[in-house]
Order: structure tokens, then C-alpha cells, then sequence
């Protein structure tokens, strides 16, 4: 089945768990497997299942579409799996049903990332399917056109959806101009103009070997990956060693300097999305943003915001914030809903505690709360092929080093107070601190008008 | 987002993973009459420990509908001995982190730690089982998140209330009518001595089950299951009653219309059975059928309507076996844009009709059978996953041989089974059909 294009609020989410999920300290041998076609991945074998999850990321994504063709990433990674190679769009799903693999394709804003869980008993055959849906994708007229209408239709619904349109409109006022400001599903117009050629070329400008990140986890030894990786990368173009897909991108500061916008809408509750500038991945202050972070607005009942706000006063029924690291830009970014008769109170809450942790930075009880929780809790979670792949590929693409894993622990128990209180400075300022709000909030009115959405 | 209280699984359809093999279950039960299931997972140092409370929205008062999982929440505002933040703060500490939520059946709470904290965690939810204290200082900021949880859940999304409404509508008596989150009014209502009233009903050993998943032994959790909730006594349980319906005498038919509403959609409930309640036998016959008639890419409707029919968008069906009431079998479709709403329903009922006239053939039902066997070896690709499966049984009254042999159950269902299942349940007066539209275009 067609794989919805990704949304620009999922992607923000599903980068914010990244990024927040900084990664593991449990003891778990990772190999490094290169083919004799010279396609490398990072494998961590577990044969306790027959099952097996190969991951992949393709460097450049959704913030290099064309413009007046936004959406082509989505629309593409959508596609690869709709007939490929010699099935068509029914053959191939029948296929991959009878083989009982589970493929999946994404496009981020600088990425085009995808999972295939299959069961070891089908490796070959499950992964010739990924083969031809990476080398040879039809994009057929008549799958292009269903997931054309498919798409235009999800964007009628998410313009209705308070939720999501507050995202976007944070995100346009944010970035403006930069191609994050630009939703990375396109707009109707956008995804209107969009022609095979377009998708055909975005896979032969990125689905290449060069910037290609593979891991594979479960029932598979380092010699059947050797030959999976032949198998499945090996005959894909080189890629051109000069160039970096995505480099071009310029860098971008999002931040609309403390604006407040609101979209009317007569819903009971209105939707909140807010924040600022944040670091980037590779910010010598990461760790320490990622646990004052975590401080301010952890999930649980952890964050200052969710104890004011939730706790104390039931605003809400959650409100957490996130770091949001994209390749050009960062963010510290958060979501709230309240009904309409009290956001204005969840709004001065959450300006206070910017406020509170600016000046006065975490205690050292909090910050020994916090340091303990992100550095414990991560090997839990590394607990399903899916899950661990997809952490072997971030590792890489990141360049977080393969012995990673076991320095995660130390690095974010290393945060000092001192540290964590500079950081705290210079994360959080109410000034910069923006929110957008769609609903029918009382007592709340725009700065100044909402950026109109492109159609 | 990871909130210590309530997500409410409402019907897990048919394409959900599925119950699986033995999960090298070992079970055992305490003198109180609490049930212990071990399922042993040494991937990771962790475990997963999850109390299944055999009481759900369907338990809820008369007049107090949102009962079960207002208590939900409130059973992280302490007791005597872990005031109120105490119990969260512990488990954070060693990287653990907890939740729960609440359905029809169930009210289930949750934690995943460190090996090394099976102990406390057992603790914890031993001293919760009976100690909670409650007060109007915890009990009410707590109804406005409850409230705040409805709106953002359901009182925002025109479909969502629409859903609400169709289920409301289809049953005309049996308790899955009620929403499990509750209806406005009634949780506005909810307050402390109704929480605890329906705690002190439903909260003891002998209407529990305690699920031990990961890196533990059942030695172990024996040990520690005696020393912790083995002091707790057994007490007097209320029946559970789960209401039946009425000879149904007409077909419902709903149209919502809403701004907030971008394009149509079709929705329509069927009345039927589950593993426990109405025609029980075809429960599994049910759920392959789900399958073949709903459940991807290379499902009859999704081909049909989507693929060769150019009508819809998308088109499903999902179907939940595991509910001690009466269930529903649901469609669902979406139109293209031009289409209309009518001419989408003709396809669809065409398709119904298709196949209580001429049934299903073999190679649709294996397709399906196999697909639906691999999401069982999948389903112990996690920590969770075979907790969640044998709780959602044992929950109902299940066994844990039902989910033991599920896989061979559904691989041993017919075309013949599918055909009389098909028929019996794709009744239209036993039907409640859901339009949702536009405000322009009504």
C-alpha cells in the first residue's frame, strides 16, 4: 500500500526522537560489513528471531525540491514501492504480502530514508524487491496520479487539522523563505505540477552509493550481509564523489523574534506550536541542550512544563518540547493544546518557565534527575531490529562513531551544572521564543498577520 | 507522546500484530488469586511490567461513563507511602519510564526499567493496588486533563466524533456504546468518591494479572511476586455484566457535516460477535475476512475501489475479535475528489454482495492466512509486544493456549467458514452507516 507522504509535523516528531534519544550505552557488538561492490553497513546480529531489519538513508530530501515542485521527495518516496522492475503496483504489493516483508520509505527534508523488516527464511527474496524498487521504480501513470490525488487530499485534510496547521504555520514563519520554512509535502499547486520526469530525476540525482548509510539487525551473519549488500546496493550508480547532496542548502536561523500568530477556527481547543533556534547535532553544547531541554519540557511527568502546567492546573493533557536537529538549522521546539478559554494562561506559563530557566538554569538536584533518566532509559528502548537499525543508521549519518553506544553514557553524565546553566542561557530567550495558535483562543491576538499559505 | 496516563486503544483492528506462539509463557497463580505470566526476553537488561486490571469502560456506573479511565490517571497521585510525584520520580531515576490506558475491557499501567528494578516496580504497583489516596486537591485539576484529553482526542475532529456517534448508534443497548473516554457531561460530573468507588470495586489481586516481560526468570518473579502483592488480600468482585442487544429492525444512517471536514468519508458498522460474546465460532473466520476484504494493499476492497476502480482514496475493513461484549465489523472508504459519496457506497455494497454470493476463493484466504501468521513471528520483535498480546487475551477470559494457537486456528479457517461468517454478519439492518461531509457540499 502506498505509504502516505510524510508530513512535515511527522518528520519534525520523528526527528525530535532522534535527536532526543541521543543513543545507547548497552553492551551490543556492532560489525562493520562491507561488500565487494563496496557498500558498507553496520550490523548487529541477533539470531534469538527469524527476523531481520536492513536500514538505509540516502543523503538529500524533501528541502531540495525544486521550487514550484515541492512535495517531489514525498511524492517519490511514495512511489518506490507502487510497481517496480517487472511487477507492477498490485504484483509487487502481492509479492511483498506473500514474503511477508514490511518495506517502508521516507523522506525527511535532507534525507530519503527507508526500513525493510523481512523474516530470515525470505532474506533473498524480500530484499530483490527492495533491489528493484531502489534501481528500476516504474513511477506507471496510473500510480502517480493515485498517490498524486492521495496527497492533495491529505493536505485538504491537514489544513483542516488544528494540529498540523499549527506546526506549518510555525515552521513558514520560522524559516520563510529557507526551504525548511516550505512544507515538505508541497502544497496542491505544487504537487499538481509535479511529473514523472521530476520523480524519475529525484531518484537518479539521490539513490546513489556515494552518501548511502545501510544497517542490517537480527538473523543475518556478516558474510550473508556481504552478499545482501552486493545484492541489494551494489548495482546502484556510484554517485559523483564531488558532490554532497544537500550541502548547497543554506544555513538558516529559524526564529520570529517572540511573534505570536493566531489562526481563527471555531474548535473547542485551540492548538499551540512554539520555539526558537536550538543547536544542531553537532554542537559541542548538544548534550548539554539535550538535558536542560529535558528539563524544561521532558515527556513523563519529568518536564517543568508538564508539572506547572498539567499537573498543577490541568491546562493540558501534555506539553513537552523537543531539540530538532535538521542538516542547516536547529531548533527547540514544543506543542501544547488548551481550550480556548485558558491558552492564553498555558501561553504565560510557558513564557514563565523560558523565563525561569534562562536566569536561573537548572537546579542540581534537577540536572542529576534529568542526566539519569537520558542516559538510563535509552538501552530499554533499543528492544526490536526496527528499532536498533534505525539507530545504527542516525549513528552514522550523524558520524557519531561506531564505539558511540558505549560513550553516550559518559558524555551526557558529563553535563555540569555550570555547563548546564551557560546552555540554559543561551537555549531559552522569551524574547525569540514564538508561538503560533490556531483555534479561537480568548484574550490572545497576532503580533502581526499569519503568512498566507502558498497555493 | 510518552504520558504517564492513557492512551485509549479502542479497537485494535485486524491488521494489528497478532497474537502469536507460545511466547515460552510460564504462568502461575498467587494464593490471593493474582495471575503471573513470565515471558521471558533476554535482548535487553530490562523488563517490562504491566498490571491488567480486569475492569474497563464497559464497567463504568450508569450515568458515570469515563469512570474507568478518569481512575486510569488518578492512580499516579500516590498513596501513603509515595505521595503524590513520588512514584514517577522513582522509576525516572534508574531510566525507567511508565504509562498507561484504558479501553473497553481493560485498564492496564505499565513500566519498563532496569532488571535490577523489577523489585521496586512491583513495589510500586502492589502498594498502588490498594493505597491510593485521593483528594479533591489532586482529583480536580486532574478532570480538566481528562477533558482536555476528549478535546484533543475527540471534540476537535469532526471524524472522531463522528466515530463516536456511529458506535453510540449501532449499539442500541450493549455497553460498547459509551465511549470509553466518557461523554462531556458525565466526566465533568466524575469526582473523587466516584473514583474511588470504582477502584475499591475492581482493584484487587483476584481481578488482576500481572505481566513480566523481558530479562527475568519465573523463579524470580515468583519470589518477587509473593513478597509483594502475596500480602494483598482476595476480595468480594462485582459480576461483569456486559449488556446484549436487541433484535436490531432497521439499518441506521448518519450524515455529520462540519467545516472543519476537507473532504467526504463513509464509514459502516456491522454488529458481530467476538471470542466471547454473540456467534463466538466465527470470530476467527471474522478476522481473516477483515483481512482479505480490508487489510492492504492487496485487499479485495483496496483493489477494487482504489486500484482498478479509480473511486477511493482508501478503503478498509478492521475487526477486533478480543472483547468480552459484542463487537462491530467496520468499512470504511474515502472518495476522490469528484466522486460522490453515494456512488462509492454502490461500490462498496457491490463488493459485500460479491462476496456473500459467491464467497472467497483458496488463494486469497492463504494470502491472507500467511500475512497474518508473520505478524505473529513479528510480534516478538519488541519487549512489549507479547506482553500486550497475552494480556489483551487472558484480559477477556481467554486462555493462554487461545493465544498459543491462534496461528494454527486462523491457518485452519475455511473459505466455507468465511463465506457463512460473511453472511451472517453483512446484514444491513444489523448495520449503523456513517456519512461525513463537507459543510458546502450538504
Amino acid at each position: 500500500m502506498s505509504r502516505r507522504p510524510v508530513t512535515r509535523m511527522v518528520m519534525l516528531i520523528g526527528a525530535a526522537l532522534v535527536g532526543l534519544s541521543a543513543l545507547p550505552a548497552a553492551a551490543m557488538p556492532i560489525g562493520q560489513v562491507t561488500g565487494a561492490s563496496g557498500v558498507a553497513a553496520w550490523l548487529v546480529e541477533d539470531h534469538s528471531l527469524p527476523v531481520v531489519t536492513l536500514a538505509f538513508s540516502f543523503a538529500g530530501g524533501a528541502a531540495l525540491d525544486p521550487a514550484g515542485k515541492e512535495g517531489t521527495a514525498s511524492m517519490a518516496a511514495a512511489l518506490l514501492d507502487e510497481g517496480a522492475g517487472s511487477y507492477d503496483s498490485t504484483a509487487y504489493q502481492r509479492r511483498l504480502g506473500e514474503l511477508a516483508g514490511e518495506l517502508e520509505f521516507a523522506a525527511g527534508e535532507d534525507e530519503l530514508s527507508g526500513s525493510l523488516r523481512m523474516l530470515s527464511r525470505n532474506l533473498t527474496e524480500t530484499a530483490d524487491l527492495l533491489r528493484v524498487a531502489l534501481k528500476e521504480p516504474r513511477f506507471a501513470e496510473d500510480a502517480v496520479e493515485r498517490i498524486r490525488a492521495d496527497t492533495i487530499a491529505m493536505l485538504a485534510r491537514q489544513a483542516r487539522n488544528p494540529r498540523s496547521l499549527a506546526g506549518r504555520l510555525w515552521m513558514r514563519d520560522a524559516f520563510e523563505d529557507h526551504p525548511y520554512g516550505k512544507d515538505s509535502d508541497g502544497t496542491p499547486a505544487s504537487v499538481a505540477a509535479i511529473t514523472r520526469a521530476d520523480l524519475a530525476d529525484f531518484v537518479a540525482r539521490h539513490v546513489h552509493q556515494k552518501d548511502l548509510v545501510v544497517s542490517a539487525v537480527g538473523d543475518i551473519t556478516a558474510a550473508e550481509l556481504s552478499g545482501l549488500l552486493d545484492r541489494v546496493f551494489g548495482s546502484l550508480p556510484p554517485g559523483d564523489q564531488s558532490k554532497d547532496d544537500g550541502a548547497e542548502i543554506a544555513e538558516a536561523r529559524p526564529g520570529d523574534a517572540g511573534a505570536l500568530v493566531v489562526s481563527r477556527t471555531p474548535v473547542p481547543q485551540s492548538a499551540v506550536s512554539f520555539g526558537e533556534a536550538g543547536p544542531k547535532r553537532d554542537d559541542p553544547d548538544w548534550y548539554a541542550a539535550y538535558v536542560v531541554n529535558d528539563i524544561l519540557g521532558g515527556g513523563g511527568f519529568r518536564g517543568r512544563l508538564m508539572k506547572e502546567i498539567r499537573e498543577k492546573r490541568g491546562l493540558a493533557y501534555g506539553v513537552s518540547t523537543a531539540l530538532v536537529p535538521y542538516r542547516h538549522a536547529g531548533l527547540i521546539f514544543g506543542s501544547i493544546a488548551t481550550e480556548n478559554s485558558r491558552v492564553a494562561e498555558s501561553i504565560a506559563l510557558i513564557r514563565a518557565e523560558w523565563q525561569r530557566m534562562r536566569e536561573d538554569g537548572p537546579s542540581e538536584a534537577e540536572l542529576r534527575d534529568a542526566k539519569a533518566y537520558l542516559a538510563g532509559s535509552f538501552p530499554f528502548t533499543l528492544d526490536s531490529t526496527r528499532r536498533i537499525a534505525g539507530v545504527l543508521v542516525q549513528m552514522q549519518t550523524d558520524k557519531l562513531g561506531i564505539d558511540y553506544l558505549d560513550r553516550r553514557a559518559s558524555l551526557i553524565e558529563g553535563v555540569t551544572l555550570d555547563e548546564a546553566r551557560r546552555v540554559a542561557r543561551r537555549l531559552f530567550d522569551p524574547a525569540r521564543l514564538s508561538f503560533a495558535v490556531v483555534g479561537d483562543p480568548a484574550g490572545l491576538e497576532s503580533t502581526r498577520p499569519p503568512r498566507e499559505a502558498p497555493h | 507522546m510518552a504520558i504517564a496516563c492513557s492512551v485509549l486503544l479502542v479497537a485494535i483492528a485486524a491488521e494489528s500484530p497478532a497474537r502469536a506462539q507460545h511466547f515460552d509463557a510460564e504462568s502461575f497463580s498467587l494464593a490471593n488469586g493474582l495471575q503471573v505470566v513470565v515471558l521471558p526476553n533476554h535482548r535487553v537488561p530490562a523488563v517490562t511490567q504491566m498490571v491488567w486490571y480486569k475492569a474497563g469502560a464497559a464497567d463504568d456506573p450508569r450515568g458515570k461513563s469515563g469512570s474507568a479511565h478518569f481512575l486510569e490517571h488518578l492512580m499516579f497521585k500516590g498513596t501513603a507511602a509515595h505521595p503524590p510525584g513520588d512514584f514517577g520520580a522513582l522509576i525516572s531515576q534508574g531510566g525507567g519510564r511508565s504509562n498507561a490506558f484504558t479501553t473497553e475491557d481493560y485498564t492496564v499501567f505499565h513500566e519498563t526499567v532496569a532488571r535490577d528494578q523489577l523489585d521496586l516496580v512491583m513495589q510500586l504497583e502492589a502498594d498502588r493496588m490498594t493505597g491510593l489516596v485521593l483528594n479533591d486537591a489532586v482529583v480536580v485539576p486532574e478532570r480538566a486533563v481528562v477533558l482536555e484529553e476528549r478535546r484533543t482526542r475527540i471534540d476537535n475532529d469532526p471524524s472522531a466524533l463522528l466515530r463516536e456517534q456511529l458506535t453510540a448508534n449501532l449499539f442500541l443497548n450493549a455497553s460498547a456504546r459509551v465511549p470509553a473516554i466518557g461523554w462531556e457531561g458525565e466526566i465533568r460530573r466524575l469526582g473523587t468518591a466516584d473514583a474511588l468507588h470504582f477502584y475499591r470495586d475492581w482493584y484487587m489481586p483476584n481481578n488482576a494479572i500481572l505481566i513480566v516481560a523481558g530479562d527475568a526468570d519465573a523463579a524470580l518473579v515468583r519470589r518477587l511476586a509473593e513478597k509483594n502483592f502475596g500480602p494483598l488480600a482476595a476480595r468480594a468482585l462485582p459480576a461483569r455484566v456486559r449488556l446484549d442487544e436487541p433484535e436490531h429492525r432497521a439499518a441506521i444512517r448518519l450524515e455529520m457535516t462540519s467545516e472543519r471536514v476537507a473532504q467526504p468519508s463513509w464509514r459502516r458498522l456491522y454488529l458481530a460477535p467476538s471470542h466471547r460474546a454473540g456467534a463466538t465460532g466465527q470470530a476467527y473466520a471474522l478476522e481473516v475476512l477483515a483481512e482479505i476484504l480490508g487489510g492492504g494493499a492487496d485487499s479485495r476492497l483496496y483493489r477494487a475501489l482504489v486500484l482498478d476502480g479509480g473511486l477511493a482514496l482508501s478503503a478498509r475493513a478492521d475487526y477486533a475479535a478480543n472483547t468480552i461484549g459484542l463487537s462491530s465489523f467496520a468499512i470504511s472508504a474515502t472518495p476522490k475528489a469528484g466522486v460522490a459519496v453515494g456512488e462509492l457506497e454502490k461500490a462498496v455494497e457491490a463488493q459485500l454482495n460479491r462476496l456473500t454470493e459467491e464467497g472467497v476463493d483458496t488463494g486469497e484466504v492463504r494470502r491472507a492466512e500467511q500475512r497474518m501468521q508473520a505478524a505473529a513471528i513479528y510480534a516478538h520483535d519488541s519487549l512489549s509486544g507479547p506482553a500486550d498480546i497475552v494480556g489483551a487475551a487472558l484480559a477477556i477470559g481467554q486462555t493462554l493456549d487461545d493465544v498459543a494457537l491462534w496461528p494454527d486456528r486462523i491457518g485452519a479457517v475455511t473459505p466455507a467458514e468465511i463465506a457463512a461468517a460473511a453472511r451472517a454478519v453483512l446484514i444491513l439492518r444489523n448495520s449503523a452507516t456513517g456519512i461525513l461531509l463537507p459543510e458546502h457540499s450538504s
